[in-house]
């Protein structure tokens, strides 16, 4: 066991508890901090995969924007106090069946493939790679992302203004 | 060296908790942050790829990162919905949404 793997360990430990935190805690702020967690874990785990410009894109946006945003929207719907709500559904035990017969079904995949991996080391800037990549080969996915946002944010602004009259 | 099927396992119980999350939890921005969680394990598995079978073509990257901002402009109409939702109808639990049902 080598040191990376070490590390890898524990970050997937910080990652699978963030998850099921957040789908098992009854408070939601502390579960949207689990899941914040879980995002920390995930940039860590892209870390060891060598793309670091991936594990910085994530902090800022995933962390930075997107658990903002959910914690902003968990204060702004917050239940009256003292209304008791159940967290789970009345179909919780098939949706567990089914989640652990997808991890089963996926991992006797993964255990049976054969994938055509190569262990050679980067060379090059990955960095400077991944942004002529952008604006190359795939400008036009790039523009059109760009486009996505714009609309995404109009529509977003739209959704959530208060009725005008 | 960690083996690719660690990572792939990784992803696969991140996106398996994330399914639990979506399909069992009556709150919609819980379902949401399980949406997240699986766009997440989707990336993880990306980004493995995409560096153990091609490492120099940063393609897994490319597509990671197409993949964050959808995620983010998902997230951000999503939550806007329930803003609107709750506005509304002062409840955010998806079993009481029902005004569609026959």
């Amino acid at each position: 066991m080598t040191v990376t793997q070490g590390v890898f360990i524990i970050l997937a430990g910080l990652a699978l508890a963030g998850g099921v935190g957040m789908v098992a805690l009854r408070n939601l702020f502390h579960s949207a901090l689990a899941m914040v967690l879980a995002f920390f874990a995930v940039a860590g785990v892209f870390v060891l995969l060598e793309s670091g410009f991936l594990a910085v894109v994530q902090i800022l946006i995933y962390v930075g924007a997107v658990a903002t945003l959910i914690l902003f929207a968990v204060m702004l719907t917050r239940d009256i106090m003292g209304r008791k709500s159940l967290t789970q559904n009345s179909q919780w035990p098939l949706s567990l069946l089914a989640a652990v017969l997808l991890f089963g079904a996926l991992g006797v995949v993964l255990v049976r493939a054969s994938w055509p991996t190569v262990t050679t080391a980067i060379s090059g800037d990955p960095i400077a790679a991944l942004g002529l990549t952008l604006v190359g080969p795939y400008g036009l996915p790039f523009e059109v992302a760009s486009v996505l946002l714009l609309v995404a944010m109009i529509g977003a602004i739209i959704f959530a203004r208060e009725a005008r009259e | 060296m960690i083996p690719l099927s660690w990572y792939l396992f990784l992803a696969a119980a991140l996106f398996c908790i994330g399914l639990y999350g979506v399909l069992a939890r009556r709150n919609a921005i819980a379902i949401l942050m399980g949406v997240e969680l699986m766009l997440n394990a989707a990336n993880i598995n990306l980004a493995a790829f995409g560096r153990y079978v091609a490492p120099n073509a940063v393609l897994g990257q490319v597509f990671v990162l197409f993949n964050i901002a959808v995620a983010a402009a998902e997230a951000a109409v999503g939550l806007a919905l329930i803003l609107a939702i709750y506005r509304n109808r002062d409840t955010i639990s998806v079993e009481e949404v029902d005004l569609l049902r026959g």
